[in-house]
């Protein structure tokens, strides 16, 4: 019960077209229940690993060896067939656009209980009440409604919630959320937050929380991967590393974050030459 | 005489209103209602808030990109509420604009040289295109972007390089204010700090008055000396930095402040709420 639900062991993958290092040698663990982001800039590899779990890397992006083990069965050589039903049931995502994640052209209803009926086996009225029941938890006043919308007539947030709610349905065991508030506003990302983590408590799923914002890592996360260059610089709890981080780069980023609660420290961008200098040290072997 | 450089009084824009026959008029959609604000010289000023707040309205009215319905707009002494397009054109030089997304504002066919040199010449800030390849050269050195990125193309460039491309653009033609509306919110943090660095140096060297429209409010607080925060349509609040954000008085300058998540351990945070009314 204690071990860990996924576990990446040496993960590495290279561009198709020249070669280039995404992923270097990643190792990470996501215990039961427990929230665990992925923080780094942009280029730096945090979503290729959440697309590396569900199996949806670009298609030009390889894997070249190491491990992604889902309560002990790797995923990257399990059968197609059995990878699909576990990815749908067990493993779910909620995307970073609320806008473009779902089809423009299909009623909400049709789009939640997809999941509910065909890997469930459930009828059609039985979907349609479950579905009532998620939207009710994720906070929707008047989901009958909603359910016979089409997205287009949602707001940013309603649209959230339906994701967070079709993540739900099949009470996965992990949650993949990449930047799942990144495109909102400040006061809807609070509530998405909240909303995000009391769904988890209360249906025991374990989240990778995929981010650039040190911020949200701070209120939401439990430990955190920090990535610079697809290659991991610092892992631990998040208390550690906001604390005491140990890696200067981890130090950098969390100095350039502008700080509305400690305006005297001013903004203080990363030193180009440690940049240049981590690439170099990334890219040797 | 004012040390105001820009000011705005009670500013009124209305989208899609028509008069219609028959009595059957449009009245439109209000975007902005009896909204008044002034830049100093020298000063700047945010304007933060939410999606469909109007602070990117209000900023375009302030350029006269977007027509006013009622208000008056005073720039230098000079009322341009309803200066046409021929005068506003002397005007333009000196009121400038940093757009948000350098991949959409800067034309993906022109070379680099191109886009930064050619607002010289039109201006006729520079006298030809050897004088306009000089001060191109200099600025590129003073933001430390490579001289050879002239003779590149906008998507050969890194995000943060083409918004520094986008900033050295109006810099050259040393305006006396520049609208800055979301130029830093798709770029990491890390760059972001630079970006805001060199915004921070280039008002102070030139007297730059600037207004700088965001939804960070964190980067506004590091950034400006005046802030107005919009909801709506109106502005809620208005102050120094300082004050508003140590002590805002309106309920929803609260709950905007509360919502941005800082980068330490605060366990009631998430649960904590906070209304705007």
């Amino acid at each position: 019960m204690s071990g860990p639900i996924l576990a990446i062991n040496n993960l590495t993958a290279v561009s198709d077209r020249d070669g280039t290092p995404i992923l270097r040698q990643v190792s990470l663990t996501v215990k039961r229940g427990e929230t665990r982001g992925l923080v780094g800039e942009s280029g730096a590899g945090k979503s290729m690993i959440g697309k590396a779990v569900l199996g949806i890397l670009p298609r030009a992006v390889r894997v070249t060896s190491g491990e992604i083990l889902f309560e002990g069965r790797d995923l990257l050589t399990m059968p197609k067939v059995e990878l699909r039903r576990l990815i749908g049931e067990r493993i779910a995502l909620i995307p970073q656009d609320p806008m473009t994640a779902l089809n423009p052209g299909r009623r909400i209803e049709a789009q939640l209980t997809d999941g509910l009926r065909l890997t469930g086996g459930v009828s059609a009225s039985a979907a349609r009440t479950k579905a009532v029941q998620l939207l009710e938890e994720v906070h929707i006043s008047e989901p009958e409604r909603v359910l016979r919308a089409y997205p287009h007539e949602l707001s940013g947030g309603m649209r959230q919630r339906v994701l967070i709610a079709a993540a739900f349905a099949l009470d996965p065991t992990l949650i993949v959320a990449d930047e799942p508030t990144t495109a909102l506003d400040v006061t809807v990302q609070k509530q998405i937050l909240r909303l995000l983590r009391n769904m988890q408590a209360a249906y025991g799923a374990a989240v990778i929380f995929v981010t650039h914002d040190f911020g949200v890592v701070a209120q939401v996360c439990d430990s955190v991967t920090l990535l610079f260059n697809g290659k991991v610089l610092e892992d631990g709890a998040v208390a550690e590393i906001l604390e005491a981080p140990k890696h200067e780069y981890s130090r950098a980023l969390l100095e350039a974050c502008p700080r509305n609660d400690r305006p005297e420290l001013g903004l203080r961008p990363i030193p180009a030459e440690l940049i240049a200098r981590l690439r170099r040290e990334a890219a040797a072997p | 005489m004012t040390d105001d450089l820009l000011v705005a009084e009670d500013l009124a824009v209305v989208f899609g209103a028509r008069r219609g026959w028959f009595g059957r008029d449009n009245e439109g959609v209000q975007a902005l209602r009896g909204v008044s604000v002034r830049v100093g010289r020298g000063e700047t000023v945010g304007i933060v808030g939410e999606s469909g707040s109007g602070k990117t309205t209000l900023g375009r009215a302030l350029l006269r990109l977007a027509d006013v319905a009622s208000g008056r707009i005073v720039f230098d002494g000079r009322d341009i509420t309803r200066l046409n397009e021929k005068d506003m054109r002397s005007l333009r030089r000196r009121m400038q604009l940093i757009f948000q997304d350098p991949m959409a504002s800067l034309n993906p066919r022109h070379t680099i040289r191109r886009i930064v040199t050619e607002p010289l010449l039109f201006h006729r800030v520079a006298s030809n295109h050897a004088d306009a390849e000089r001060r191109a050269c200099e600025i590129f050195d003073r933001f430390s972007l490579p001289i050879a990125c002239l003779a590149r193309f906008p998507h050969e460039l890194s995000g943060g390089q083409r918004q520094r491309v986008g900033i050295a653009r109006v810099a050259l033609l040393t305006p006396e204010f520049v609208l800055a509306d979301e130029i830093v919110s798709g770029l990491d943090v890390s760059t972001q700090a630079l970006a805001l660095n060199l915004l921070k140096d280039l008002s102070r060297d030139l007297g730059l008055s600037m207004a700088f429209i965001s939804h960070d409010l964190s980067v506004v607080r590091a950034l400006c000396d005046r802030v107005y925060v919009m909801r709506h349509g109106v502005v809620v609040e208005e102050g120094r930095c300082d004050a508003v954000f140590e002590a805002p008085q309106h309920a929803y300058t609260r709950a905007l402040l509360d919502a941005i998540p800082q980068p330490r351990i605060d366990p009631g945070w998430l649960q904590r709420v906070a209304t705007a009314d």
